[in-house]
C-alpha cells in the first residue's frame, strides 16, 4: 500500500521517523475500493436497514438470508483465496467492507464474527482438506461461521479454559466436554472454531460442525445491546468431533487464538470508524432540525463543540486504523501465495503489529463511545427514547470496549509487547533510552516554526521523548516487577496511543496538502490541530501522574522539570478551531474531509 | 443482439446543491450514474442474459466519467466507450446528440438505452433526439420490455397509467422508475471491470470540428429555488378567516 520500500516494524513508530509515504491513508483508496464500499453501501442501506427492526426481534432467519445475499455480492469472501471460492482481496478491501457493514447495526456483529473470527482460522490455519471442504460455503454464505473461545470462567485469562478433548477409544474422533459461552450467530451458524484441551492440557482449536452428535445450545442471552446479533452458550457433551478436524497443530491452539484476535481488535476498530460517521451523521442532522429558542440548536456554540470534537476524534481514528491497515496489507503482500495460506507465516506477519492492532481496538471503541454518547446528549431527551436510533447506537457501543480483549487487557499488551520487542532486540528502545537522558538533562525549548503541521510535528517529537523518559524510569524502577504495576503500564499505552494516533493524523494530512494543497486539505489541518493539542495535553498529565507515582524528592523533581521543558509550547486556539470543524460537519451533515 | 447504453454522470441524489456566481459547485461532490440510466443498464444486461450479444455503455462527459462507465461494466456490461467533451463550449442536449449520432453512425444497432431524463439538466432530450438522428423508432418512460423475432412488446408509463405498444426493432428505449430494481456491482465484477474495454474517442476521432457540436441554447443564469416559509394558521371566526384567506391569495401570493 505504502509506496517506500521501507518497512516500518510493529512499534517502529515510536522509535524511527516515519514519512507521510510510508503510511496508508483513506485518500490512497483506489477506484475499486470505492466501488466495493459503495456496493456495501448501498447493500446495506437497501437491504439490510428495511430489516433491522425485525433483526433486533431475533427474527434470525433474516439475518440468515441476508447473510446469503451478502456472499452472492461477494461480501463474505474477501479474505477467502479464489482458489476457495473467495475472491482474496487485499486487506483495505475488506476493511472497507467491514466499515460500512457499521450502518447495519447489530446486525454487522453477525457479519463480523462470520467473516472474521469464524472465517479466518481456516484460511490461514487450515489443512488444504479443512480449506476445500469449509471454505466455498463460508465464502459465499451457504454456511455461516462462529468462534467458540470464552468459557463462563475464563474471559480475558483465554488459556485457563476448562473444555477438553480426549481421544476416543478406536482413534477415529476427539469426545469435547464443556460450555462455551457468549459465542455470537450461535443460533445458526453451522461451523464452530472451538477450543479445548486435549487430555486437559494441550490447548488447541477444533472445527465443530452443528450437526455433531453432543453438540447443543443453551437460550439466546439478554443483553444490553446488539440484541439482533444471535449469542448463546455452546454445549458440548461427548460431542464427537473428527479427528481430522483439529485445526492447526496440536497444542499450538494460542497460535491460532491469538494472532485471530490480533486481525479481529483491528477489524473492531474499522467498525467502530464506521460507527462514528454515522454517530456524527445522526447527531448533525437532528442538531439542525431541532430547534430551541426558535433556532436550530447547531447555531449554538456548546453544540458546535460536541460536533467538532465528534469528527476530531474519528478523523484520528480513521487515520490511526486505515495506517495499521497498510502495514498489514504490506505485510502480506511480502508474503507469497504459499505464506499467505500458512498459518505460522501468516501470523508472524500479523502479530508483528499487536500492538498497532491493540492500540486500534482501544481507541476505535472508546472514540465510538464517545461520539455515541454525545449524539445521545444533542439528542437530548429524545435521545434516550428508543425510537430514536441513538438509543440503540450508545447501547451497542458498549461492547466494544469489552470484547476482543477488553481494554484493560489491550492497555497491559501494549507495553509488555514493546518491552518484549525491546528485549530481543527487535525495537532498539533500550539503546534510545540510554542516549536520551543525557540529552534531556541539556535540553533548550525550541521555536516551532509557522508553517502548517510544524507545531504538531513538535509536539509529536516531543511526545515520543515523553514515552521513553517514562517508560525508561518505569523499568529503571520497577524492572521485572514492573507487570504488577498496571495503572503505570496502562498510562504507558495511553502515551504511546496518542503518539500513534497524533502520528498517524499529521501525516495524513501532511500527505493530503501534498497532493491537494492546503486549501482541500483545510478540514483535515483543522482536525489534525485540534486533535493533537488535545491529545498532547493528556500526555501531559498522564506522564505527570506517572512521574509522581515513580519517583520522589530531589529526582522527582527534576524529571518534573523536564517534562515542564518538553511540553513548553503555546497551545492553537481548540476553541475556535473546533467551531470551524463543526460549521463543515453542520453544513453537510455529516462526517465530511 | 447488439445492445447500447447511453449514460450520463451525476451529481449523487444525495448531494445538497450549492450555487456560486451561477454556476453548480462540484468540489468534493459525490457522483454516480444517473438513476434512470442505471435502470437502462439493469435492462440492457438482462436482455442479453436472455437473447445472448453484447451490451457496450457510451456516455458522453470528462475523464472522470470513466468511474461510471466502470461501474457500469462492474454490473456486467462487456465493454464502454467515453466520448470527451471538455472541448466543448455550452455544451447541451444539441452537442450530446450531434456526438452520439456520430458515433451510432457506422454501428449496427438492435437497441439503445437511455434514461428517462437526467436528474441533474432534466431535458430528458437527448434520448428522442438521437433516435431522430438515427432514423429509429423510439419509446419513451417504459416500465416493461419484451422482444421477440424483431419485434419490442413496451409498456410505458403514461402519467401514472400504462400503454403497450410494439415496434419493430432497431429502436431506442427511455427507463422509467419501475422498469426493473437494478443489481449491485458485486465484488467479483468489481474485480473484473478493470480489464474490460474501455474505449476513449475526442472529436476527430468522430471526424466532428467543434462547430458541429457547440451547444444551441446558452444557459443566462442558475439560482436555487427560494426557501419555503413557514406555513401560517388563519385565526378568529370563520368568515373573517376566508376574508383573510382570499385577500391574502389576492396580495400576497398573488394567485387570483
Amino acid at each position: 500500500m505504502a509506496t517506500a520500500d521501507k518497512t516500518v516494524r510493529g512499534g517502529g513508530f515510536l522509535l524511527e521517523e516515519v514519512t507521510p509515504d510510508h503510511v496508508f491513508t483513506p485518500e490512497d483508496l483506489t477506484d475499486e475500493h470505492k466501488m466495493i464500499a459503495k456496493t456495501t453501501e448501498d447493500f446495506i442501506l437497501d437491504q439490510v436497514v428495511p430489516e433491522i427492526e425485525k433483526i433486533e426481534e431475533h427474527q434470525f432467519d433474516i439475518s440468515v438470508r441476508l447473510l446469503k445475499e451478502a456472499g452472492e455480492l461477494g461480501l463474505l469472501g474477501a479474505d477467502v483465496p479464489e482458489e476457495y471460492g473467495g475472491i482474496g482481496l487485499d486487506k483495505i478491501s475488506s476493511s472497507l467492507i467491514t466499515e460500512k457493514f457499521a450502518l447495519a447495526g447489530s446486525f454487522s456483529l453477525s457479519h463480523g464474527a462470520h467473516v472474521g473470527i469464524g472465517t479466518l482460522p481456516i484460511v490461514y490455519f487450515g489443512n488444504e482438506q479443512q480449506k476445500e471442504t469449509y471454505l466455498p460455503g463460508l465464502a459465499t454464505g451457504e454456511k455461516i461461521a462462529a468462534y467458540a473461545l470464552t468459557e463462563p470462567s475464563s474471559g480475558s485469562d483465554a488459556l485457563s479454559a476448562k473444555t477438553t478433548a480426549k481421544l476416543n477409544e478406536s482413534g477415529t474422533h476427539y469426545v469435547l466436554n464443556g460450555e462455551k459461552q457468549w459465542i455470537t450467530n450461535a443460533g445458526f451458524a453451522d461451523v464452530f472454531i472451538v477450543y479445548a484441551k486435549i487430555d486437559g492440557e494441550h490447548f488447541t482449536a477444533f472445527i465443530v460442525e452443528r450437526e455433531y452428535e453432543g453438540v447443543s445450545f443453551g437460550p439466546e442471552e439478554k443483553k444490553m445491546g446488539i440484541k439482533g446479533s444471535s449469542t448463546r452458550t455452546v454445549i458440548l457433551e461427548d460431542a464427537l468431533v473428527p479427528k481430522e478436524n483439529v485445526l492447526g497443530e496440536i497444542g499450538k491452539g494460542h497460535v491460532i487464538a491469538f494472532n485471530i484476535l490480533n486481525i479481529g481488535r483491528y477489524k473492531l476498530g474499522v467498525g467502530c470508524v464506521g460507527g462514528s460517521k454515522y454517530g456524527i451523521e445522526l447527531a448533525a442532522k437532528y442538531a439542525n432540525e431541532r430547534k430551541q429558542f426558535k433556532i436550530p440548536i447547531a447555531k449554538f456554540t456548546l453544540i458546535q463543540k460536541k460536533l467538532g470534537e465528534m469528527a476530531a476524534k474519528t478523523y484520528a481514528a480513521e487515520s490511526s486504523i486505515y495506517r495499521t491497515g497498510g502495514l498489514i496489507e504490506d505485510a502480506f503482500a511480502a508474503l507469497s501465495d504459499e505464506e499467505q495460506q500458512d498459518g505460522k507465516a501468516v501470523g508472524k506477519a500479523i502479530s508483528d503489529y499487536a500492538i498497532e492492532c491493540s492500540l486500534n481496538k482501544i481507541f476505535g471503541s472508546e472514540v465510538l463511545d464517545f461520539v455515541a454518547d454525545e449524539a445521545v446528549q444533542i439528542h437530548g431527551g429524545y435521545g434516550f427514547m428508543s425510537e430514536y436510533e441513538v438509543e440503540t447506537m450508545y447501547r451497542n457501543s458498549r461492547i466494544n470496549r469489552i470484547f476482543e480483549g477488553t481494554n484493560e487487557i489491550n492497555r497491559l499488551l501494549v507495553p509488555a509487547t514493546i518491552m518484549r520487542k525491546a528485549m530481543k532486540g527487535d525495537l532498539p528502545l533500550l539503546e534510545q533510552a540510554g542516549s536520551l537522558k543525557e540529552e534531556l538533562m541539556m535540553m533548550m525549548p525550541q521555536e516551532v516554526e509557522d508553517e502548517p503541521l510544524a507545531q504538531e510535528k513538535y509536539l509529536l517529537e516531543n511526545g515520543k521523548k515523553i514515552f521513553m523518559m517514562v517508560a525508561g524510569m518505569a523499568v529503571e524502577k520497577h524492572g521485572e516487577k514492573l507487570e504488577k504495576e498496571q495503572e503505570l503500564l496502562a498510562n504507558i499505552a495511553d502515551i504511546v496511543s496518542d503518539i500513534y494516533s497524533i502520528e498517524s493524523c499529521v501525516l495524513r494530512t501532511e500527505k493530503a496538502i501534498a497532493k491537494d494543497g492546503l486549501e482541500k486539505a483545510k478540514q483535515k489541518l483543522l482536525m489534525t490541530e485540534v486533535f493533537s493539542q488535545e491529545a498532547f495535553n493528556r500526555i501531559e498529565a498522564i506522564a505527570k501522574e506517572s512521574l509522581v507515582a515513580i519517583e520522589e524528592g530531589d529526582s522527582l523533581r527534576t524529571m518534573l522539570s523536564i517534562l515542564k521543558k518538553l511540553t513548553r509550547h503555546t497551545p492553537v486556539n481548540v476553541v475556535a478551531k473546533t467551531r470551524m470543524i463543526a460549521a463543515k460537519v453542520i453544513e453537510s451533515e455529516k462526517y465530511v474531509l | 443482439m447488439n445492445i447500447f447504453v447511453i449514460l450520463k454522470r451525476t451529481f449523487d441524489t444525495e448531494e445538497k446543491i450549492q450555487i456560486e456566481n451561477s454556476e453548480i459547485v462540484d468540489d468534493g461532490a459525490e457522483f454516480i450514474i444517473n438513476p434512470y440510466d442505471e435502470y437502462a443498464i439493469e435492462e440492457a444486461i438482462q436482455l442479453r442474459e436472455e437473447h445472448g450479444g453484447e451490451v457496450t455503455l457510451i456516455t458522453v462527459g470528462d475523464e472522470e466519467s470513466e468511474k461510471q462507465l466502470r461501474t457500469g461494466l462492474a454490473m456486467g456490461a462487456d465493454k464502454a466507450v467515453l466520448i470527451e467533451n471538455e472541448e466543448i463550449e455550452d455544451g447541451d442536449p444539441f452537442s450530446t446528440e450531434a456526438l452520439l449520432g456520430a458515433y451510432f453512425q457506422e454501428k449496427e444497432i438492435d437497441i439503445i438505452l437511455g434514461g428517462n431524463v437526467a436528474v441533474d439538466g432534466g431535458s430528458g432530450q437527448v434520448g428522442p433526439r438521437l433516435a431522430e438522428k438515427l432514423g429509429i423508432n423510439h419509446v419513451s418512460s417504459i416500465v416493461k420490455i419484451e422482444i421477440e423475432n424483431g419485434k419490442a412488446t413496451i409498456e410505458r408509463d403514461v402519467e401514472g397509467d400504462q400503454v403497450t405498444v410494439e415496434v419493430s426493432l432497431p429502436i431506442l428505449v427511455t427507463a422509467q422508475q419501475g422498469l426493473n430494481e437494478p443489481r449491485y456491482p458485486s465484488l467479483p465484477g468489481i474485480m473484473k471491470a478493470k480489464k474490460k474495454p474501455l474505449e476513449e474517442l475526442d472529436l476527430d476521432d468522430l471526424d466532428l470540428e467543434e462547430e458541429d457540436v457547440e451547444g444551441k441554447t446558452k444557459t443566462v443564469d442558475r439560482y436555487l429555488p427560494p426557501e419555503k416559509k413557514a406555513g401560517k394558521i388563519l385565526e378568529g371566526d370563520l368568515d373573517d378567516q376566508v376574508k383573510e384567506l382570499v385577500s391574502l391569495l389576492k396580495s400576497e401570493a398573488k394567485v387570483i
